[in-house]
């Protein structure tokens, strides 16, 4: 096992190329969860859980159904899409009802967040990209992972900062969603210093 | 009337990305270029009037408890096909575009008019429905991409804006460009609705 190559995964992940900074996938849940800060960690959290097991079911979806290792069939191209927001709509409806009998507390704290993942295109897009970039079964889980830690990253940042604009004199016409992506592009600026972290 | 009215909603006083604020990721990250912008409105815009059609046609079939279910297949369904026809016959978009278009699924515009319009309404409104939505996401996506285009690499559609010796400024295609842009033109439009008013 090559653990370099887990830590670049993560790292590229969570800093280099951040889903939401880098490459604008959830972006609706970012500016929506993001105005207190225990709200944005409780969607954090739910995301990078169903993330991570997002990631291990459709990797055993992609190579057994829809690829198997026997090579008789291949229904990628067809199948993928459909078979993929099924899996992660089954998925979360799983985890609500198992959360609700076995974990009440942590329902009470998720449970409102968790349907609303469903459509969040970080999920499909980590799936997508687990499967585009060939990635085995453990690259894809530590790839889950990390990006669901960089999305919890890149929200609760906003979420501290939103909180004390509130009480910042903005201008009118910027009130709300528009100065929040202004403090977006500040944000994903500097996360662009991250770039040569990493050699390509 | 009630058709003109439709129209009007879609695209101007209930526009998808800058008043009811959905779909924002395919808005931010394709709209590089206009030629990309365009591309992106149009995939979106077929799935949307496609999708309506089909659920404003099947609402009487489908049991309350699984509609989401279903309306999700039939919109996974129709994205596939844009899947293939763009592969097939627009290569170099397709590759530009890359992973958002299977992302068109998740695109909360289709849903939404899915689930507020189309499952509500007769077959005819859907579609005037679904078509106005279109055109005021490819619109909005068009100028976004315009404007990313023209500051940042000094084109518009390709073609040379300014003589070759301006410096364009990268940041505007680089990904801060796409949120400062979307800011700056949502505030903007927020300007322009707020003078109406008090007008």
């Amino acid at each position: 096992m090559d653990f370099g190559r887990l830590f670049v995964i993560a790292i590229s992940a969570i800093f280099v190329n951040n889903f939401v900074l880098a490459r604008f996938l959830g972006i609706c849940p970012y500016l929506g969860v993001s105005k207190k800060w225990d709200s944005a960690l409780g969607m954090g959290i739910a995301v990078i859980f169903v993330m991570t097991l997002a990631s291990f079911i459709t990797w055993i979806v992609q190579h057994f159904l829809l690829a198997p290792p026997s090579g008789k069939y291949d229904l990628t191209d067809i199948l993928q899409t459909i078979a993929f927001i099924l899996t992660i709509a089954a998925l979360v409806q799983f985890v609500e009802i198992v959360m609700k009998k076995a974990m009440p507390d942590l329902y009470k704290a998720l449970g409102i967040y968790l349907p609303l993942i469903t459509t969040n295109c970080a999920i499909l897009g980590v799936t997508l990209l687990n499967i585009k970039n060939d990635y085995n079964l453990i690259e894809s889980i530590v790839f889950g992972i990390s990006a669901g830690v960089g999305f919890t990253l890149a929200l609760l940042m906003m979420a501290s900062i939103r909180e004390r604009l509130e009480s910042a004199k903005v201008p009118k016409v910027f009130k709300g969603i528009a100065i929040a992506l202004i403090v977006a592009a500040l944000m994903s600026l500097s996360f662009t210093g991250f770039s040569g972290l990493i050699a390509e | 009337m009630k058709v003109l009215k439709i129209i009007q909603n879609g695209i101007l006083s209930e526009n998808p990305v800058f008043r009811l604020l959905l779909g924002l990721c395919p808005t931010l990250a394709v709209t590089t270029s206009a030629n990309n912008a365009i591309g992106m409105g149009l995939a979106t815009t077929f799935v949307l009037v496609m999708s309506n059609v089909i659920v404003s046609m099947i609402k009487g079939f489908i049991p309350a408890k699984v509609r989401i279910p279903a309306f999700i297949v039939v919109i996974a369904t129709f994205v596939t096909i844009v899947q293939f026809v763009m592969a097939g016959f627009l290569p170099e978009l397709n590759k530009s575009l890359g992973l958002f278009i299977p992302l068109i699924v998740v695109n909360c515009i289709i849903m939404g008019r899915a689930e507020a319009f189309a499952s509500k309404n007769n077959t005819f409104l859907a579609a005037v429905d679904g078509i106005a939505m279109g055109i005021g996401f490819t619109l909005a996506l068009t100028l976004i991409g315009g404007v990313r285009e023209i500051l940042g690499s000094n084109t518009f559609f390709g073609y040379l804006v300014l003589p070759q010796s301006y410096k364009p400024m990268l940041f505007f295609i680089l990904s801060p460009g796409g949120f400062f842009t979307m800011g700056v033109l949502l505030a903007f439009f927020n300007w322009i609705s707020s003078r109406k008013k008090e007008a």
